[in-house]
C-alpha cells in the first residue's frame, strides 16, 4: 500500500487551493485524487467571468481561475491523478506500519500508526489502496434535482437542472432546446438564462418561490435585467407535462406559506424547464467514513482547524457548505491546510470544545466548534432578509463581536472576525440576531 | 408496405408477460416475433410496480391468481440464477393494530394456507420489531417466503433470453388492425411512430423540425397470435373479435427514497389489505433504495403518469402511520404504473383470464387483466398459455433452448478483490462514470450494445443503474448521451430519453463540434 502525508479528495478549487498551501507549509508529500479527465471541477465549465475579484483583484472566467491554480500545482511538482475514483476512505487504527511496510525496521511494532486513514480509489490502472496521515475532503456539491424537489407532474424529458445544462452547452456543445423556463434564482440559473439568450434560445422567465431571490444582485443585473428577462417571485412550477419531451409547466403563484394561491395557475408551454433550486455537499464519502454532518449546510460539523469529528478528516468548500464566491471557497482550504500541516506534523491539534449555538435566525455557522485560544473568522448565513439588524456574538451574555447589517440577505455569506483575546471562559458561544 | 416473413407465433406485447410467454416458447421449435410498442420492455406496468414477489396468500384460493402466483413465487431463486437478475427471498409483514385487523390477518393466514403459500405465521408486537426494528404496529401476518427483485433486470432477461434462443424482437411496433386471412394466418398492421432512427426516417421535411414525426405502416403474418399486450389487452381482444371485456386502470403513485434509508428497512410493510387493494406500503428494493405507495386511482387514460401533489403528501403522510423514516430529504424521485384490471358490470374485479377461444379467434392466446401478482407469476403464466396451446398443436422441443443469461456484471455488487481482478482483465471497469450508483464504464458500453437493440437513455438506465442515485443524472448523464452518440453513430437530435418523441437535445450550440 502506497502511503502519502495527505490526500486530497477532488482536484476542483478547494482541492487546488489546499494542495497548494500545504506545500508552502511544508507538506509536500501530497495526493489529489479527481474523478474527472481534468482537474479544474465545476469552474470547467463556468466560461463566465467574475471570478477572482476577491482573491486576484481581476475578473476571471472560471478556467481561467481554475488554470491559476492548476499551473501552481504543476510547477510545486505536487502529484495529482486524474479519472481516478475514490470509492471509500476508512479509518483504521488496525494497519501497522510494518503490515503495510516490511522494509521498514526503523519503527516498533507498537508505536502508534499515523497513516490510519486507507483510501481505496480506482481508475483504468486498477485498483488502488493508500495510506494517509490526513484526507482533505474537496468533493464539492451536487445540485438538487427535480426529483428532490418532488415537483408534480409527468417525467419527461427537457427537465434540466441548471448545471447539466451548462454542461451540455459549454463543455460538450449541444443544445438542450429553445423554449426555456428557468426556476429558481440561483446564481447558476441566472448565468443559464443569459446563457440560453445568447445562444438563440428564449428564455421566458425566471421564477423564484422566495420573496427575494436567492442569487447574488449582480447576476440579477447582468443576466437578467440587461437582457429583459423577466424574474417572478413568489412563483413556482406546480406540474411538468408531456409524457415525451416536455410540452408545458403550469406555474402560480404562492402565499406566505410558499403554498400555490388557487386560480393564479397558468399553462405555459415550453420544451424545457432548467432547475437552480439548490445545491447539496456532497457528502457520500463523509459519511461512509463516519463524518457527522450539520443537518443544516448538509456538510460536515467542523472545529476551527476544519477538522471534522474524524480525527485527520478534513473538510473545506463547497462540500463543507455552500459558498457564493469560488474566491471564498479557495480562502477557506488554505486556512484548512494551515491547521492540516500542522496536524501532519504533529500528530494532533489542539482540542475545540466551545460550541457555537445560534439563534432562530441563523441558518448556520462555520465552524461550529472552536478552541478560544486563537481568532477565528466565523461564516454564517440569516434565514431570511432582514434589515437594519445587527448580528451579535456573546458568551454568557457579554458581546464579544458583532457586526451591523443594513441588509442582511440569505444569498450572500457574513463573515465576523472573533477575537480570542475576548473569550474568558470555555463556555457556548451564541449568534443572535437584534434588530 | 413491407412485409415480414411468415411467423409461428407472434407476441404482442413484450413487457414481462410477453417477453416470458417469448422465452417459455423459445423451448420448442417455433419462428417467433415480439411486437413491443415502445422502445424497450419495461415502459409500462414491468417496470412500474412495487417490484415485490408475492407469497400468493391475498388471492381467494381456488383463482389462477392465488395458484400461479404460488408456483412462481416458488420457482423464483431457479429463474434467478438461470437468468442472473438480483432476487431476495427478505420476507414481507402485514401489520396490524386492531382486533377487526386480526380477524382479518388471521383469514388471511388461512386462505394463503389454503392456496399453499407456506410458513406464514401471526407474530406479535415483539417479534415484529425483531423483524423490522422501526415499525409501527401491534402484530403482523409475517410471509416468509415473499420477496423483492429488481423488475427492469427480470424483464430485460427474459428478452435477452428469448432473444438468445431465436426470439425476434421488434420496437416501436404499434399493432393497430388484425385480420384472419382464409387460409388460417393472421394479417397483423402495426404503426411505427419513432423517427430518427438511423434508416426508418421516411419523412424528408427534415429541415425545419430538428425531430420530425414519422409514421410508417408494417405487416405481419403469423400462425398465432397472443395477446400480452398488458394495458392494451382489451384493445387487441377486441381486434380479434373477443369483444366485452371491460378493463380499467388502477394507477398507483410512489415516492423513491435514498439509498441511506434502505438499511432501516429489512422486508416489505404493508397494512391489513382490504378486498381489493393491498394498501400503501413501503418497500425495501433489491438495490438498498425504499419506495413508498402506492395510491390507487381508477383511471381510464393509460397513458398519463403524472404524479400529483396530493397524492405524494397522502403517501407520505399514510405511510408514516407504518414507518417513521419518511422524509422529504430522502426523495430522489416519484414515479406511477397502472395495472390492467378485468372488471364485471359491477365493477368487481376479476380473476386472470388466459383463453383460446376456437370458435370466434383459433391459434390466438388471449391474456386478460393480467395485473398483480403478474411480476410473480410470470412464468407461470406463460406455460399455463403454452399449454393451452398444446391442446390444439403438438410441438416440438428445441433441442438448442440454453436457459442461461448472463447479465451485465455489476461492479458495485463485488468485493474490493473482485473489483481488483476485474479491472485487470477489462480496464473499462476502472472508470467510474455514474458516481452515486458506482457504474463503470463497461457497464455502460455493454448496455449501450445490449442484445435487444435498445438505444435510448433510459435503456442504458435500465440495465445498469446509472442515472437512478440521488443526483439523477446530474454528474453522468452528459457522458451517457455523448457515449450513445458515438457508440451508436446517432447524431445529438436522434439520441432520445425513453419514449418517441422523448428527444433529450435540440442541437448543437455550435455547427463545428469542438467536443
Amino acid at each position: 500500500m502506497k502511503k502519502v502525508d495527505a490526500i486530497i479528495i477532488g482536484g476542483g478549487p478547494a482541492g487546488l487551493a489546499a494542495a497548494i498551501e500545504l506545500h508552502k507549509n511544508g507538506i509536500t508529500d501530497i495526493l489529489i485524487l479527481e474523478r474527472e479527465k481534468q482537474m479544474g471541477g465545476i469552474l470547467r465549465q463556468c466560461i463566465h467571468d467574475g471570478f477572482g475579484l476577491t482573491r486576484f483583484k481581476t475578473t476571471l472566467s472560471g478556467p481561467e481561475y481554475a488554470q491559476r491554480f492548476i499551473d501552481e500545482v504543476i510547477k510545486l511538482y505536487i502529484p495529482f491523478k486524474t479519472d481516478t475514483t475514490v470509492l471509500e476512505i476508512a479509518d483504521d487504527q488496525t494497519y501497522s506500519d510494518d503490515q503495510a511496510n516490511s522494509n521498514n525496521q526503523t519503527k516498533s511494532a507498537n508505536q502508534p500508526n499515523t497513516y490510519n486513514k486507507i483510501i481505496t480509489a480506482v481508475s483504468k490502472d486498477g485498483l488502488i489502496q493508500y495510506q494517509a496521515k490526513a484526507v482533505i475532503l474537496t468533493m464539492g456539491c451536487r445540485e438538487r434535482t427535480r426529483g428532490a424537489l418532488a415537483i408534480p407532474g409527468e417525467r419527461p424529458a427537457g427537465v434540466f437542472t441548471a448545471g447539466v445544462a451548462q454542461a451540455y452547452m459549454n463543455l460538450y456543445n449541444r443544445m438542450p432546446g429553445k423554449e426555456i423556463v428557468i426556476l429558481g434564482s440561483g446564481d447558476i440559473g441566472m448565468i443559464m438564462a443569459r446563457r440560453f439568450t445568447l445562444e438563440g434560445a428564449h428564455v421566458q422567465a425566471v421564477l423564484e418561490i422566495q420573496p427575494v431571490p436567492s442569487g447574488l444582485p449582480r447576476n440579477i443585473q447582468q443576466c437578467l435585467n440587461d437582457y429583459e428577462i423577466p424574474l417572478y417571485l413568489n412563483h413556482t412550477v406546480t406540474e411538468i407535462h408531456g409524457n415525451a419531451r416536455l410540452t408545458g409547466v403550469t406555474v402560480a403563484k404562492v402565499d406566505e406559506h410558499l403554498k400555490p394561491i388557487d386560480g393564479t395557475q397558468q399553462y405555459n408551454s415550453c420544451d424545457t424547464l432548467i432547475l437552480s433550486v439548490g445545491l447539496i455537499p456532497e457528502n457520500e464519502l463523509s459519511i461512509d467514513a463516519g463524518v457527522l454532518l450539520d443537518q443544516r449546510t448538509k456538510g460536515a460539523i467542523i472545529d476551527e482547524h476544519f477538522q471534522t469529528n474524524v480525527e485527520g478528516l478534513f473538510a473545506a468548500g463547497n462540500v463543507l457548505h455552500v459558498h457564493d464566491l469560488v474566491d471564498f471557497v479557495s480562502m477557506e482550504a488554505e486556512k484548512l491546510a494551515e491547521s492540516a500541516a500542522v496536524y501532519i506534523k504533529e500528530g494532533k491539534l489542539p482540542n475545540c470544545s466551545i460550541e457555537i449555538k445560534t439563534d432562530h435566525n441563523i441558518g448556520h455557522t462555520i465552524p461550529q466548534k472552536i478552541s478560544g485560544n486563537q481568532d477565528v473568522n466565523l461564516s454564517l448565513r440569516v434565514k431570511s432578509l432582514l434589515k437594519n439588524c445587527k448580528i451579535v456574538i456573546c458568551q454568557n451574555g457579554v458581546e464579544i463581536a458583532s457586526r451591523k447589517m443594513k441588509k442582511a440577505l440569505p444569498a450572500e455569506m457574513i463573515y465576523i472576525p472573533i477575537k480570542a483575546n475576548k473569550i474568558k471562559t470555555m463556555d457556548y458561544l451564541e449568534v443572535k440576531v437584534e434588530c | 408496405m413491407k412485409q415480414e416473413q411468415l411467423y409461428d407465433v407472434l407476441i404482442i406485447g413484450g413487457g414481462m408477460i410477453g417477453s416470458a410467454i417469448a422465452r417459455e416458447m423459445s423451448r420448442y421449435k417455433l419462428k417467433i416475433g415480439v411486437l413491443e410498442k415502445n422502445l424497450d420492455v419495461c415502459y409500462e406496468t414491468s417496470g412500474r410496480n412495487s417490484a415485490v414477489v408475492h407469497g400468493g396468500f391475498a388471492y381467494d384460493t381456488g383463482t389462477l391468481k392465488a395458484r400461479l402466483c404460488v408456483e412462481g413465487n416458488q420457482m423464483m431463486e431457479e429463474l434467478s440464477q438461470e437468468l442472473d437478475f438480483s432476487f431476495k427471498r427478505c420476507g414481507k409483514v402485514l401489520v396490524g393494530n386492531t382486533e377487526e385487523e386480526m380477524e382479518t390477518l388471521e383469514r388471511t393466514l388461512k386462505q394463503g394456507e389454503k392456496n399453499g403459500s407456506t410458513g406464514l405465521e401471526i407474530i406479535d408486537e415483539e417479534r415484529l420489531h425483531e423483524l423490522v426494528p422501526a415499525v409501527v404496529g401491534k402484530f403482523a401476518l409475517f410471509s416468509p417466503n415473499s420477496g423483492i427483485l429488481d423488475p427492469f433486470a427480470y424483464t430485460i432477461a427474459l428478452a435477452e433470453n428469448a432473444h438468445a434462443n431465436g426470439v425476434d424482437y421488434f420496437f416501436d411496433r404499434e399493432v393497430t388492425d388484425i385480420i384472419r386471412k382464409e387460409d388460417g394466418t393472421y394479417l397483423l398492421t402495426v404503426c411505427e411512430k419513432n423517427v430518427s432512427r438511423p434508416g426508418n426516417v421516411l419523412s424528408t421535411n427534415t429541415t425545419s423540425n430538428p425531430h420530425p414525426s414519422t409514421h410508417k405502416k408494417q405487416e405481419f403474418t403469423c400462425r398465432w397470435v397472443v395477446n400480452a399486450a398488458g394495458l392494451g389487452c382489451g384493445k387487441i381482444s377486441e381486434m380479434l373479435g373477443i369483444k366485452g371485456y371491460k378493463i380499467i386502470g388502477s394507477k398507483g403513485d410512489y415516492i423513491i427514497l435514498d439509498k441511506r434509508t434502505g438499511a432501516l428497512l429489512p422486508m416489505p410493510v404493508y397494512p391489513v389489505p382490504s378486498n381489493t387493494y393491498m394498501g400503501i406500503h413501503v418497500t425495501n428494493t433489491i438495490d438498498g433504495n425504499v419506495t413508498v405507495g402506492p395510491n390507487a386511482e381508477l383511471v381510464t387514460d393509460f397513458e398519463y403518469y403524472g404524479v400529483p401533489q396530493e397524492s405524494m403528501d397522502y403517501l407520505a403522510e399514510s405511510a408514516s402511520n407504518l414507518w417513521p423514516h419518511i422524509h422529504k430529504s430522502d426523495y430522489i424521485r416519484n414515479y406511477s404504473g397502472i395495472l390492467p384490471k378485468w372488471v364485471d358490470e359491477n365493477g368487481a374485479i376479476q380473476d386472470f383470464k388466459i383463453e383460446i377461444l376456437d370458435s370466434i379467434a383459433p391459434n390466438a392466446i388471449n391474456l386478460i387483466g393480467i395485473e398483480s401478482p403478474g411480476l410473480t407469476a410470470a412464468v407461470p403464466i406463460a406455460r399455463y398459455a403454452i399449454n393451452l396451446m398444446k391442446e390444439r398443436e403438438e410441438l416440438e422441443e428445441n433441442p438448442e433452448f440454453n436457459p442461461k443469461r448472463n447479465g451485465i456484471k455489476r461492479f458495485s455488487e463485488l468485493t474490493t478483490d473482485e473489483k481488483s481482478q476485474l479491472i485487470k482483465d477489462n480496464p473499462d471497469y476502472g472508470e467510474v462514470i455514474c458516481r452515486c450508483e458506482m457504474v463503470t464504464k463497461s457497464e455502460i458500453l455493454q448496455a449501450i450494445h445490449n442484445p435487444l437493440g435498445v438505444s435510448t437513455l433510459t435503456g442504458v438506465k435500465y440495465r445498469t443503474r446509472t442515472m437512478m442515485g440521488r443526483c439523477q443524472g446530474g454528474y453522468c448523464q452528459m457522458r451517457l448521451e455523448q457515449m450513445i452518440e458515438e457508440e451508436l453513430e446517432k447524431k445529438e437530435t436522434e439520441v432520445l430519453y425513453g419514449r418517441q418523441g422523448s428527444w433529450v437535445l435540440s442541437g448543437k450550440v455550435r455547427e463545428v463540434d469542438y467536443s
